[in-house]
């Protein structure tokens, strides 16, 4: 079972209609050590973890996840060395992972090396938010071909034709954008999206994970068998920052 | 001089292809939220940029409203000291102080046509801000602009003007807190409002379509300067000098001329203070391809694809970005980049308001500073330089800096 299909096996639900839960946090944020402890926190917690690379302009990101980026920088990490952390850490949990970053930094880093390195390290595929389908090509190829998943984002605002390409290119899951908007944010969900998230999920084959903007068990159960899942991302590094438990957080989102 | 309407825009050679690639360069690398905005600014800018319509709009405002055209000065003092005949394309005449105005109006009456309830627009210097807010007063339209806190202490007069024409201005504190930063933020604020508001892109950067449509918008620097000179001089001029930022005024000064091959093209960037990273923001000189704010193209980051901060005296150069078509020149060998540091520039500046009785902004002087390296490697030469802007904006900062000794 190729990596991608790893993923696609591990959200798509155990029959009993609880919702799948993505669990997001920034790779060395906030150092090193506490990155290592709340991974593996998190990781017995969630279906699928997604460890963001930091990057220097996050522009689809709010401000808790521009100041996780900020922090986990000035500390050290970089995509080389969280490569390196996933490598000692992901042998520690069944549970898979992913990388979300902006398209620069795997650039940097070279498309044949990274799909390499991302193997080694227990790494099942990646999300780009700067990387619409148009241009996705060349790093798609490199990691389609160590069975890697690059996992595609719809949004409200995407036409019928659009998302059924969407869901077609997409591997691993479909991450289903709420609203628009950057990550987090204090706002309430729009009541819609449910009507939306239904269509995304009529169109696509794989399992549709809704992310964007959740941060409480009370948008879990909205959103609860309109969607396979959830991702939740700024709000555990905000429960974090408060020195919450992660597990218990987490778990509490499907209470 | 003889006055005649400025020209007008259309299918110009050096089209991007339909991925709005310039070679490698460009491209759209944006969140799948603004691929319809996107979208639907692409086919406004095929369908209602060559329109006779809005182009007779865009003429009649470049002219009546704007200014334009704008003088062709021959600066004989400046010619005098540095052994060349030296002209100057005078974008400091027009309107709101700078080139930008081109810019701002015509993506202003694009706004209009594609019923945006709202612009929002990034700024360095202020320039693109004011020029911005200016044109958004005119049409109606209520404007936002996002300019980080540093570049808002060290361009106040033009804070000020931004907010007189009713734009809202925030301040950006994050990174820098300068121009990349704002474009950062403004960008942020487009993903979350991607249906109703026009992004109004200052510069040849960003994603597909922008370095197009601010390049077509722009290239009236280069068609009037260009007939300018032929009718003044008779003659084409060995060397056009502009300075790079993001690279509007140069794309808009070079483009008339690319095919024009006897024409030395030069892109003069900010050396800042030295060539260690952060000292500078020489993006061609010293960067390498990678992708910030939606576009492929050359790039101040370190080995981890993090970018880079930049300095620059001047708050209209100081990023690590660049124009893709821009790159793609580099590449080409069709223009060449090279850098002038702070305190060229800043002679330059002092040199052209004593002998020409002319104040350019910071950015311009490192288009003369640059100007007058080339004058030094080709005595003679006949030089055209785009002085992008007035420097009345400067003024804290140039009376900051060595108590204006420099001047003396």
């Amino acid at each position: 079972m190729t990596r991608a299909r790893q993923i696609t096996a591990a959200l798509a639900g155990d029959g009993s209609g609880r919702p799948g839960l993505i669990a997001y946090l920034t790779g060395g944020y906030p150092d090193e050590r506490r990155f290592r402890k709340y991974f593996l926190q998190i990781a017995a917690a969630c279906d699928l973890v997604e460890v963001g690379i930091p990057f220097s302009d996050p522009m689809a990101d709010g401000l808790t996840i521009q100041n996780a980026s900020e922090v986990a920088l000035k500390n050290g990490a970089t995509l080389k060395r969280i490569l390196q952390w996933l490598a000692e850490l992901t042998p520690q949990t069944r549970t898979p992972v992913v990388l979300m970053s902006y398209l620069n930094p795997l650039l940097a880093y070279g498309y044949a090396r990274l799909a390499r390195d991302a193997l080694k390290a227990g790494v099942s595929g990646f999300i780009v938010p700067d990387l619409p389908v148009e241009e996705a090509a060349p790093l798609g190829s490199a990691l389609s071909e160590s069975g890697l998943a690059l996992i595609q984002l719809v949004t409200p605002l995407t036409s019928p034709e659009r998302l059924a390409l969407l869901c077609a290119k997409s591997s691993g899951f479909v991450y289903a954008v709420t609203h628009a908007g950057t990550t987090g944010g204090k706002q309430a969900l729009p009541a819609d999206c449910v009507d939306y998230l239904g269509k995304v999920r009529a169109q696509s084959q794989l399992p549709v994970y809704a992310g964007f903007g959740i941060k409480s068990a009370a948008d879990v159960a909205m959103l609860a068998g309109h969607v396979d899942g959830v991702v939740v991302g700024s709000a555990l590094i905000d429960a974090l920052d408060e020195g919450l438990d992660p597990g218990e957080f987490l778990a509490g989102l499907r209470r | 001089m003889k006055q005649t309407a400025p020209e007008t825009p259309g299918e110009r050679p050096g089209m991007p292809d339909s991925n709005g690639r310039y070679g490698d360069f460009g491209g759209r690398f944006v969140p799948e939220i603004l691929m319809p905005a996107i979208a639907h600014l692409e086919d406004g800018v095929r369908r209602i940029l060559p329109s006779a319509d809005f182009i007779e709009e865009f003429q009649r405002e470049l002219r009546d409203w704007a200014g334009r055209p704008t003088a062709l000065t021959l600066a004989p003092g400046l010619g005098r000291q540095w052994g060349a005949e030296v002209w100057l394309k005078r974008e400091d005449l027009a309107h709101t102080g700078a080139h930008k105005i081109n810019n701002a109006i015509g993506q202003v009456l694009l706004a209009r046509r594609l019923q945006a309830k709202r612009v929002v627009a990034e700024t360095g210097a202020g320039q693109h801000g004011v020029a911005t807010a200016a044109a958004c007063a005119r049409a109606g339209l209520p404007c936002t602009v996002y300019m980080g806190s540093v570049d808002i202490r060290r361009q106040a007069p033009n804070v000020a003007r931004m907010k007189i024409f009713g734009a809202e201005v925030i301040a950006v504190d994050s990174g820098a807190a300068t121009l990349r930063a704002a474009i950062d933020e403004a960008m942020r604020d487009w993903v979350c409002n991607p249906v109703d508001t026009y992004y109004l892109l200052g510069s040849v950067v960003g994603p597909h379509p922008y370095p197009y449509l601010v390049r077509e918008l722009q290239s009236v620097i280069g068609r009037e300067a260009r007939r300018q000179l032929l009718e003044i001089s008779g003659a084409l001029p060995d060397i056009a000098v502009a300075c790079v930022g993001g690279g509007s005024n140069a794309i808009g000064l070079f483009h008339e001329f690319l095919e024009d091959e006897s024409v030395r093209l030069v892109g003069v960037e900010a050396g800042g203070t030295g060539s260690q990273p952060g000292e500078h923001a020489a993006t061609l000189a010293r960067g390498k391809p990678g992708v910030l704010h939606g576009c492929y193209s050359f790039l101040l980051q370190d080995g981890d694809g993090q970018v880079m901060e930049t300095h620059s005296v001047s708050a209209g150069l100081d990023y690590p970005g660049v124009g893709p078509e821009h790159s793609m020149l580099k590449n080409k060998g069709r223009v060449e980049y090279i850098a002038v540091s702070d305190r060229e520039a800043l002679k330059a500046l002092g040199e052209c308001c004593r002998s020409e009785g002319i104040l350019p902004a910071l950015e311009s002087a490192h288009a003369l500073a640059g100007a007058q390296r080339l004058a030094k490697e080709q005595p003679g030469a006949k030089i055209l330089i785009c002085l992008s802007g007035r420097g009345d904006k400067d003024l804290d900062t140039l009376m900051s800096i060595d108590d204006g000794g420099f001047l003396a």
